[in-house]
């Protein structure tokens, strides 16, 4: 494709997330600005290790596909490539091949051809196990040295890819790009980096529109455009009444960071203490000063997640104002009377299974942190039993059945009747997973970790 | 006067707010409405680790907090306690943390 220098790139950010939606307007009016390139972020691990350990996106097809089909008619349309992260939620090769059929059928229907490329990010478990005989997996804070066991228990296995494997797929013609899991940042980051920007503006760019309209006035009301030039950076907002303010900009740098002044990217790290944020107008801002270190090793963080067990979950619920009155010493009843009935009935000792039991409305989310004290008005009571299998973790909270139903507190001498919320009362959740990995791996090359192949997707004509 | 109500540090931001930073840390930023108000919530004889450790239940030694006096901004930032959707986990995006650390009263003046 074409790898002319130019003096500034126009990198337009339609959304935070693709399937949450954007008016259609706003994509009109960035072009009209003049964007060069579309990226737009698939993923995130924000919403738990479910989607990553089963492999299953978070959002639901026809609102990918809604985004998708304005945002490839765009790019089509003005000749710009449209470049897609984290696919799939979690970036496995499935999410990545879910959003590839998607986009397929999209350009079938619409009759175009596009140059589709599908960057995949998913590890194998053999792989790494080398590399970490290497001694060359390192623990990022606050996780431990890897162990072989962890890197093996693991249901699926991602690297973040930085904005490498997309320069390489553009340049090898891309005109749409399928990532599988990428930093956030790299999306953005790639076609003005490809195009020669500096790595520090564009960066710094890159993480303020990653969730594209956050950084303005009204972030429900559509994306940004960030110009990126020898200098630094531009931003605006998609929508002509809305505003980016400096305040709200350098704020950006707070959001879902550890710490605001630095990020680390597989290449090195943005540093933003010297940035400096300008108004320009009542709405574009002007940024400078932001600077990037190139790393001594170029580096790709893993994520990974396990099955912890198998959930079943039952929720009732408490209006008497004499048992709230009592309420910690009823859920220290119920935990006792719990575990007692579960050994009477199926032998189950406390290490053989777990449960949960939070008090909503009272202090479920805060637990023994909640500051405040009294008695709630009433209380949604939720029982999650997690054991080895489903059958098991269903058999407990059935056996919780009756006590979540007429369990009295230590002083009453009668039975009372409590409110389930649905029948049956329970609900299987199925596997239970948890993220395990937060490691690195020194890389040969940043883009051997990474697979890239090519489709003409539409196959009209 | 009587029964005053102390003052919170809540009271003096216009937002505060909680969010995972990742699946393994917590960060959490006080907005103060001005600079006075920063000036109060960046002070460390108030609100220092040790503060933040006590009212989290985490190792002050693991607290880091980042004051920034160009946006009235104090962030908070450490390891998350309890593991991201396990069994034990009652808040996914630990979107409702930031609740202690707004009711926290500030000295009186």
């Amino acid at each position: 494709m074409d790898n002319e220098r130019v003096d500034q790139v126009k990198v337009l950010a339609p959304t935070g997330m693709l399937g949450a939606g954007f008016p259609e307007a706003t994509i009109e009016r960035g072009l009209a600005l003049g964007a060069d390139v579309i990226s737009v972020d698939g993923g995130s691990t924000d919403s738990g290790p479910h989607y990553l350990g089963a492999s299953q996106p978070k959002t639901t097809r026809a609102a990918v596909a809604r985004d998708l089909r304005v945002l490839l008619k765009a790019a089509a349309g003005a000749g710009i490539p449209l470049i897609v992260g984290s696919c799939g939620t979690s970036g496995t090769d499935s999410g990545v091949d879910w959003v590839a059929g998607i986009v397929a059928d999209i350009l079938a229907a619409e009759g175009l051809r596009l140059r589709v490329a599908r960057i995949y990010s998913e590890q194998d478990t053999g792989a790494l196990l080398e590399r970490l005989d290497e001694g060359r997996i390192h623990p990022l804070p606050p996780l431990g040295p890897l162990e072989a066991e962890t890197l093996q228990s693991c249901t699926h296995i991602v690297g973040a890819m930085g904005h490498e494997p997309i320069v390489a797929a553009l340049q090898a013609g891309a005109q749409v790009v399928l990532a599988g899991r990428a930093t956030d940042t790299a999306i953005a980051a790639a076609h003005p980096l490809m195009k020669g920007m500096p790595a520090g503006p564009t960066w710094h760019a890159a993480k303020i529109i990653e969730c594209g309209g956050q950084c303005t006035s009204d972030p429900r009301s559509g994306g940004v455009l960030a110009t990126i030039d020898a200098d630094g950076f531009t931003i605006e907002p998609l929508d002509p009444t809305v505003a980016c303010t400096p305040t709200l900009v350098a704020a950006h740098m707070l959001y879902e960071t550890v710490n605001p002044f630095e990020m680390r990217e597989p290449d090195g790290t943005l540093d933003v203490r010297e940035a400096v944020y300008t108004a320009l107008d009542d709405r574009t801002v002007r940024v400078e000063g932001s600077r990037f270190h190139v790393a001594d090793q170029h580096t790709i963080k893993l994520e990974g997640a396990r099955i912890t067990g198998y959930e079943t979950m039952s929720f009732s619920a408490i209006r008497d104002p004499r048992i709230l009155a009592d309420i910690d010493d009823w859920a220290a009843l119920m935990r006792t009377m719990i575990r007692q009935r579960v050994a009477q009935t199926i032998g189950l000792g406390d290490d053989e299974y777990a449960f949960d039991l939070r008090l909503y409305g009272h202090n479920a989310i805060l637990g023994h942190l909640d500051p405040a004290v009294g008695p709630p008005r009433e209380v949604g009571v939720m029982l999650l039993v997690s054991a080895p299998d489903q059958s098991t973790a269903t058999a407990v909270a059935k056996i919780a059945n009756p006590l979540m139903l007429h369990l009295p507190t230590p002083d009453m001498d009668y039975l009372p009747s409590l409110a389930f919320a649905t029948s049956p009362a329970e609900v299987e959740r199925g596997p239970a997973y948890e993220f395990v990995l937060n490691h690195v791996v020194d890389t040969l090359t940043p883009t051997d970790m990474f697979r890239t192949e090519f489709e003409e997707a539409s196959h009209h004509g | 006067m009587a029964e005053t109500v102390p003052t919170t540090l809540g009271d003096l931001a216009y937002e505060v707010r909680s969010k995972n930073a990742g699946p393994f840390w917590v960060t959490m930023e006080l907005f103060l409405r001005d600079a006075d108000g920063y000036r109060i919530a960046a002070d460390e004889a108030f609100l220092d680790e040790g503060t933040v450790a006590r009212l989290y239940g985490v190792d002050e030694a693991d607290v880091q907090i980042f004051r920034i006096p160009s946006l009235n901004v104090v962030k908070i930032s450490f390891p998350r306690p309890v593991g991201q959707a396990s069994l034990r986990d009652r808040d996914v995006h630990s979107g409702q943390h930031h609740v202690p650390l707004a009711v926290l009263p500030v000295p009186a003046t």
